[in-house]
């Protein structure tokens, strides 16, 4: 660690993984519901376990984002951070914030807390992924606000580099598109339309740029490789991104009641979007193999290629095996949907936070370069547990998806969605056993913390 | 990736193409705002039908149903429910108001809202409203 002030990321870290937990518990909670079906009902429904599970995921990997600005701006920029009391007051104000907010999904009912909140007012509530009372999102924004100006403020008085040029357009993107989440017409259409300028433009737009430059920051930390060759992947793989990325949004706009012409906008530039997942593959494991140094934090290199990989095939292939219109038209809805979601917040932005975090926590922790041997043994059979169950809960999920598209909408004899799910039964047990062994991961990865923390630190390998 | 490709070239295809591209769907979307009132069912955009929106919101039930394919994909699809159950808001009105208290052994029940029979009455407005909406043919057949 440089700069003192790099330390404030620690506990958003530290939150992070909290919330990752919590996140787990209740997707395991989630998936014995689909198959048994009354457990926990009406205590705690599918739609509140599944806020639970979804809210939880963005907030940590927000606080994951945040934490690794404040860890990489001041090194890249060559000072200390513009105000880390700001920094540690706002981690307060956002934990407090998505506290409060998850416990007032789990005490009372949601209908309540919409009056609680009083959602009449200033209606936002109640749409996927969104479903914070409106004074949570005012406390988003608030927070996203002091921390754009930090981070700004940051990169102005030091050293301009790519990684923070990036990082930071990224960042303003994901606080500017946020705010459509406040437009809520009664028009069905018009709200679902520009629902997906928050939900799409951040994960298939703004967000992939967060992600490319903290794997930016990270490989020429590790690698060694000249700062100029990855700063120009970075840019070609980020044009490449917004280039199919942003019309790219039309493949949601296929069925909504929006004009036909999407299907072919859609079809046409998301089908190519697999196109820079690919490069960041090719140049993750490029930087590796002309590495030059072999940094002792090993963990932090399988992290980063394994979200490289992880995030071309959930976000890349998983993507595109679904998103054609006249194949959309028969797997809109499904598992399919559900098995591809899973795999490329995985390897997209769950692996690349967890990246971060590797690369940073020994240093945070007083470390020079990386934890012991024994630790990152652990963590990197963590990587390995939950990167395969991963897989596999992905593999259930898209065989779940298969039988579920042809049984009610291709057969020549459809039928209702109930009857449809207990056929599939089968693949839900599969996917809730998948889920177990990446809780079991989970676990391993916290203990990789604790277990080895008093051995010496890991050397790099001489190599001949 | 070496030679005479250069940064500043990567550097000017990333904001030469960002922009390009954005303002490409911005243009798209002025097209689509102009051409959605014949596909959007606005018309039938009454201040029941505005009630039964909020409704459904305020009681999450995207977090368990799709609608217009969108939401969760634990309980059926509801834009064509208003056809899937005959073109019927009483249909739709009574499932709503049986269901358990304490869900169905075993099985995934929807919870008991204990809604009044004006809140009953604008969610199936709000549902009809959404089963009129120009979907281009989607769902593939009634089930959904």
């Amino acid at each position: 660690m440089q700069y003192q002030s790099q330390a404030v990321a620690r506990p958003y870290f530290i939150a992070a993984i909290v919330l990752f937990v919590a996140q787990i518990l209740f997707g395991l909670v989630m998936g014995l519901q689909y198959v048994w079906g009354d457990f926990l009902f009406p205590e705690i429904p599918f739609n509140v376990a599944r806020m639970v599970h979804t809210n939880a995921l963005i907030v940590w990997l927000l606080f994951g984002f945040m934490g690794a600005s404040y860890y990489l701006v001041p090194e890249e920029a060559e000072t200390e951070l513009h105000a880390p009391w700001l920094a540690r007051l706002m981690f307060w104000v956002f934990l407090v914030a998505a506290g409060l907010t998850v416990a007032g999904y789990l005490l009372v009912p949601y209908a309540t807390l919409a009056k609680l909140t009083l959602n009449d007012l200033m209606p936002t509530m109640g749409r996927e992924f969104l479903e914070q009372p409106t004074i949570t999102k005012i406390g988003i924004v608030i927070v996203a606000l002091a921390f754009l100006f930090n981070i700004g403020m940051t990169v102005l008085k030091g050293r301009k580099t790519v990684v923070n040029l990036v990082l930071l357009l990224g960042l303003a993107g994901l606080a500017v598109l946020f705010l459509f989440a406040f437009y809520v017409p009664d028009n069905l259409v018009l709200d679902k339309y520009y629902w997906w300028w928050v939900v799409h433009l951040w994960v298939e737009g703004v967000w992939e740029l967060i992600l490319g430059a903290i794997l930016a920051f990270v490989l020429i930390k590790i690698t060694g490789v000249d700062r100029e060759v990855i700063e120009k992947w970075l840019y070609v793989i980020i044009a490449m991104t917004l280039i199919t990325g942003i019309i790219g949004t039309g493949h949601h706009y296929y069925w909504i009641g929006t004009p036909k012409y999407w299907q072919w906008w859609g079809s046409v530039f998301s089908a190519l979007e697999p196109i820079p997942f690919f490069m960041m593959t090719v140049y993750a494991f490029n930087m590796v193999n002309r590495r030059r140094r072999n940094h002792p934090n090993k963990a932090a290199t399988l992290w980063a290629l394994g979200t490289a990989v992880m995030a071309f095939l959930g976000a890349g292939v998983w993507g595109f095996l679904h998103t054609l219109a006249p194949i959309n038209y028969y797997t809109h809805g499904s598992q399919i949907t559900a098995a591809h979601g899973h795999m490329a917040f995985y390897g997209a932005y769950v692996m690349i936070v967890l990246t971060i975090i590797s690369y940073a926590m020994p240093m945070l922790r007083g470390r020079n370069a990386a934890n012991s041997n024994r630790s990152q043994v652990l963590e990197m059979w963590s990587f390995w547990l939950m990167t395969v169950s991963m897989v596999f809960i992905t593999l259930f999920l898209t065989g779940a998806g298969i039988l579920q598209a042809y049984l009610q909408r291709v057969s020549a004899t459809p039928q209702p969605f109930m009857a449809v799910q207990e056929q599939i039964t089968l693949f839900y047990w599969l996917r809730e056993a998948a889920g177990v062994v990446f809780l079991i991961g989970l676990v391993v990865y916290i203990a990789s913390f604790f277990v080895g923390s008093r051995d010496a630190e890991a050397v790099p390998e001489v190599t001949g | 990736m070496s030679g005479t490709f250069t940064k500043s070239m990567a550097r000017n295809i990333f904001y030469g193409g960002a922009v390009f591209f954005f303002l490409l769907f911005v243009a798209l979307t002025f097209d689509t705002t102009r051409a959605l009132p014949e596909r959007d069912n606005r018309a039938a955009i009454t201040p029941v039908v505005a009630l039964g929106k909020r409704i459904w919101e305020e009681n999450d039930c995207i977090g368990c149903h799709t609608l217009l394919g969108e939401g969760a994909y634990f309980a059926p699809e509801l834009g064509n429910v208003y056809t899937r159950f005959g073109n019927s808001k009483e249909a739709i009105m009574a499932f709503i108001k049986s269901r358990p208290e304490q869900g169905i052994p075993g099985r995934r029940s929807m919870p008991q809202f204990h809604f009044t029979d004006e809140e009953l009455n604008a969610l199936a407005e709000f549902l009809k409203y959404s089963s009129e909406i120009n979907t281009s043919g989607w769902p593939p057949n009634i089930q959904g």
